[in-house]
């Protein structure tokens, strides 16, 4: 594979890099950025660990090429909070007990927050749907779904 | 209700906000200067002679550091020590697809996956071992070179007279349930990164639950001292068991390191996580019980043949796991245990949440419905009339102390309306139920010896730090939490307030790792004890300075005196200094060893526990008659925890637990193909998304535990345990079909009621076991409360 430049814009800051074309995003954030709250579970697109937002929209990162979010605004979980003030997300997920290894946590925070942005007063079962993708092995999904009721309530 | 300010007050983890913000640093997110990427060649074959491996065109690969083979890690070494049968990599012999061959060592991931592909290794193939029928009987041996049986273990045991009592019986019930495999699927794929310094210490950082053991481990295969050796125990994203093994991978990137001088990184994939593996044994179990007429057990026979797959690893223990806990819920007065765990060519099988535990409970628990049938009782009254009470012994010498299963019992039939609702629910609705109970900590070390299970060291700064430092690994069942919260309230802080240093070999004392439940227990005591050397030294200082006597000194709200009052109290801070100034540095440590109580028998260290928890599940499902499909409404469990130290902790492992049950009783299967695995990924290996996932009403039930720290008993895995008979008695009452296997999948439920329209029975599974000889029978005299 070739390499080239890549200009990538993740959390507000643009850096340039060279890298090949077949790296992904995954890759990437985690080794070229240190942007190691990604979490990768398969590399096939099945557990959705590796869940970052490009353009708001809900992505996973293991199956997007790097290339292919030049030009777009990427946000990783190191990008959700506002310096010290944890997003209503973030702080309900640690309220509630939403995380207990914490592994799928940062993917389970961003396919919320994508979900809480274009629709601010979901069901459950809207919830359930949205993050269906995204596995958990320690919660069964409970405090997750506390967590993420109380941080709609709290955004609106 | 209670004098305690932290203990039993629900709050989040202590490292909460480092793992929402993505700051936790998992084995996996660490990288180091002139770092390697490690990879490991896998055997194509499930049963093979090596008969050579050259490695010549992966040297020659440019960016390739290092490539090693068995050869340079001949020791061999397993988690048991009547099980020392692994080697990092294979060595003459591969025995399962996926086994470790060889590992490289190289600039990028790239380059070492290229290597791989240039090592090549020729196999002579040997005849592949894939189950009962074959491993049973003579033939080509797994391990060991003459022609034989490949039985691992095989174990039997009698406890009274189960003839005295089949005899004196009114229904006797022959049963045989079967219990498919699993793997844990922790969402963190395993990684472990080793370094070794030119002064030759080798340090590795883990995704292990046992850094104890890895560290003996490593000092054994490495042939260098333990003390030049540190073993560090990453945040683990997952273990549920099965990070509690040493693996191939950690030795490996240890052994690279040291040939390379720079570090080394290896993590494994998602197919490579399932053939490491060390998931649910697969338990063909034969069930003989007898009632008297009102239901009450007279004798069990309790047969289990367990497929181990390849390796040892836990299995001598998980075979005497699946006789063990019969006994810690009802009143067996006789009972009979034979039990034979082989090797076969898959990936080796080991402990996963309920070690051993969760397969003979399916069968009791859906025996026990169907003799209650028979019976003409219901299934709350069959359990009630047998309950072991609080307090006493069992006919296999297990002690029990407190025991809540009554209160559990009741509980979660009033919560679920569970009388109003069985038998009674429309077709196709149907709720089911069942108990269970667990160790709080196995009552013996791996590996003999007399030392503590748990030490806990505390240090506080002058300026009132406090540092608990404790071996125990978070796994993400909250240990390093729960640790804190005992200390937070004996020191009368908060658990925010401390800084806890964990699982590093070279900083902490040992704890020997976070499996059977053991860390709320036996690390909570330590804890405990070191916590409470602390305030007795601040107390006394304390009591000094403000004139008082230390009686009347307590430590709570961040000040050290009595009660409230600010004249006759001092700052922690300043009853820190006032301590340091009389006695010296201020550190304490305490330690835990449980009471001896291994039974008169060969094979008594398994079961016992200082203390044990109970559980009752309750299941509503809501079936599909032509699909088959079972879609769980609702569970409730009541848990007795002895006493929840943090009750939003405990209630997230009882959710857990309930979620993984579910996907052990309908979806979840290490599922192979004569010795290949079906689907390694998540993908095909189905596993219960939010979709799936139904409401869960938990139930703490308090039983103060007198030997627990405040009362607290395990929640870690016990909770699993009921909730896979459950759905099954569910099912039946909803379609009046057995389904005497798990995982219950679709097909299955068809195929039942099918029979039922053919005029069967409508009972699916297994129908016979093998005949097989366990050897000579030890008999065992029950305790002196079972006698005549």
């Amino acid at each position: 594979m070739s390499d080239g430049i890549l200009s990538l814009t993740v959390n507000g800051d643009t850096t340039q890099l060279v890298l090949s074309s077949s790296r992904t995003l995954l890759e990437v954030l985690r080794e070229d950025l240190a942007l190691t709250g990604t979490k990768h579970g398969c590399e096939l697109g099945e557990c959705g660990a590796c869940t970052v937002l490009i353009d708001g929209i809900a992505v996973l990162s293991c199956l997007t090429l790097a290339v292919r979010a030049e030009g777009s605004e990427v946000t990783t979980v190191e990008g959700l909070a506002s310096g010290a003030v944890l997003h209503p997300l973030q702080a309900a997920f640690a309220e509630r007990g939403a995380a207990q290894c914490g592994y799928c946590t940062p993917g389970m925070l961003m396919a919320a927050k994508s979900l809480l942005d274009s629709e601010p007063d979901p069901s459950r079962d809207q919830v359930e749907q949205a993050l269906a993708g995204n596995l958990c092995r320690c919660t069964g999904y409970i405090k997750i779904l506390d967590a993420v009721s109380l941080a709609a309530e709290r955004l609106r | 209700m209670t004098d305690h300010a932290v203990v039993g007050r629900p709050g989040p983890r202590v490292d909460a906000t480092s793992q929402v913000t993505g700051h936790t640093e998992f084995a996996g997110d660490l990288t180091l200067p002139r770092m390697l990427v490690g990879g490991l060649l896998q055997s194509p074959q499930a049963h093979a002679r090596i008969l050579g491996i050259d490695t010549t065109a992966a040297q020659a690969l440019p960016g390739v550091v290092a490539v090693i083979t068995g050869v340079d890690l001949p020791i061999a070494y397993g988690i048991l020590p009547v099980s020392q049968d692994e080697h990092a990599l294979a060595v003459d012999k591969v025995r399962y697809v996926g086994e470790p061959v060889a590992a490289v060592a190289a600039v990028d991931e790239e380059t070492a996956e290229r290597a791989l592909g240039l090592i090549a290794v020729e196999y002579e193939p040997l005849d592949v071992i894939t189950g009962f029928d074959d491993a049973l009987v003579t033939g080509t041996r797994i391990h060991g070179d003459d022609a034989g049986d490949n039985v691992h273990r095989r174990a039997a045991l009698e406890f009274g007279d189960v003839e005295l009592g089949f005899a004196a019986a009114h229904l006797v019930r022959e049963d045989v349930y079967f219990y498919g495999g699993s793997n844990h699927a922790a969402l963190e794929q395993h990684a472990a990164v080793a370094t070794a310094g030119h002064d030759g210490k080798v340090t590795l950082r883990s995704s292990t639950q046992i850094p104890h053991y890895l560290h003996r481990t490593l000092e054994k295969v490495l042939e260098i001292p333990a003390g030049r050796i540190r073993v560090i125990a990453a945040p683990v994203g997952g273990g549920f068991g099965g990070k509690t093994d040493p693996f191939s991978h950690e030795i490996a990137a240890a052994k690279l390191a040291m040939v390379t001088g720079r570090p080394v990184k290896i993590v494994l994939s998602r197919e490579q996580v399932f053939y490491a593996h060390r998931g649910r044994h697969p338990v063909l179990m034969w069930v003989k019980t007898g009632f008297d007429p009102d239901g009450r057990i007279t004798a069990m026979h309790f047969r289990s043949f367990l497929d181990g797959g390849a390796y040892g690893s836990y299995g001598a223990a998980s075979l005497l796991y699946t006789g063990a806990l019969q006994t810690a819920t009802y009143r067996i007065p006789n009972y009979k245990f034979e039990g034979v765990r082989v090797f076969t060519n898959k990936p080796p099988c080991g402990p996963k949440r309920g070690n051993g535990t969760p397969q003979p409970r399916f069968g009791l628990e859906c025996q026990l419905d169907e003799a209650a049938a028979d019976l003409g009782i219901n299934p709350v009254a069959i359990r009630r009339r047998n309950l072991v009470t609080p307090y006493s012994m069992t006919v296999n010498h297990l002690r029990i102390t407190s025991c809540g299963l009554a209160e559990c019992l009741d509980r979660a039939v009033v919560a679920s309306d569970f009388h109003a609702k069985h038998g009674a629910l429309p077709d196709g609705k149907g709720i089911g139920l069942a108990v269970g109970s667990y160790l709080s900590g196995a009552g013996l070390p791996i590996y003999w010896n007399d030392m503590p299970q748990s030490e806990v060291e505390i240090k506080v700064d002058r300026g009132g730090g406090v540092t608990v430092l404790s071996m125990a690994a978070d796994v993400g069942q909250g240990s390093t939490s729960v640790l804190a919260t005992i200390v937070a309230e004996v020191l009368g802080l908060e658990p925010a307030d401390l800084t806890m240093v964990t699982a590093d070999t070279d900083l902490t004392p040992v704890d020997l790792g976070s499996y059977s439940s053991r860390v709320t227990f036996m690390a909570g005591n330590a804890a405990k004890a070191a916590a409470e050397r602390i305030r007795d030294r601040v107390v006394s200082a304390a009591a000094d300075e403000l004139g008082l006597s230390a009686d009347a000194v307590s430590c709570a709200g961040g000040r050290v005196g009595a009660g409230d009052d600010e004249e006759k109290s001092l700052s922690w801070v300043d009853a820190v200094r006032v301590a340091i100034i009389r006695d010296g540095p201020l550190l304490g440590s305490g330690s835990y060893r449980a009471p001896d109580l291994v039974g008169p028998y060969r094979g008594a260290g398994v079961g016992i526990s200082p203390a044990y928890s109970y559980s009752v599940a309750v299941v509503q499902v809501d079936c599909d008659r032509d699909t088959g499909h079972v879609s769980v409404e609702k569970v409730w469990l009541a848990h007795d925890i002895g006493r929840a130290l943090n009750p939003l902790l405990v209630e997230g492992q009882i959710e857990g637990s309930v979620y993984m049950g579910l996907g052990e009783a309908l979806f979840e299967e290490q599922n192979f193909r004569g010795a290949l695995h079906r689907g390694p990924s998540l993908l095909d290996y189905k596993l219960p998304t939010f979709l799936e996932m139904p409401p869960v009403e938990s139930i703490l039930v308090e039983t103060i535990d007198p030997e627990g720290p405040f009362g607290a008993k395990e929640v870690g895995q016990g909770p699993l345990l009921p909730v896979i008979p459950a759905v099954a008695n569910a099912i039946h009452d909803a379609l009046g079909v057995r389904i005497a296997e798990v995982p219950i999948s679709p097909d299955k439920v068809v195929a039942a009621l099918r029979d039922v329209a053919r005029g069967g029975g409508g009972r699916l599974g297994p129908v016979s076991v093998p005949e097989y000889d366990f050897g000579r029978l030890t008999r065992v005299d029950p305790p002196a409360e079972f006698q005549p």
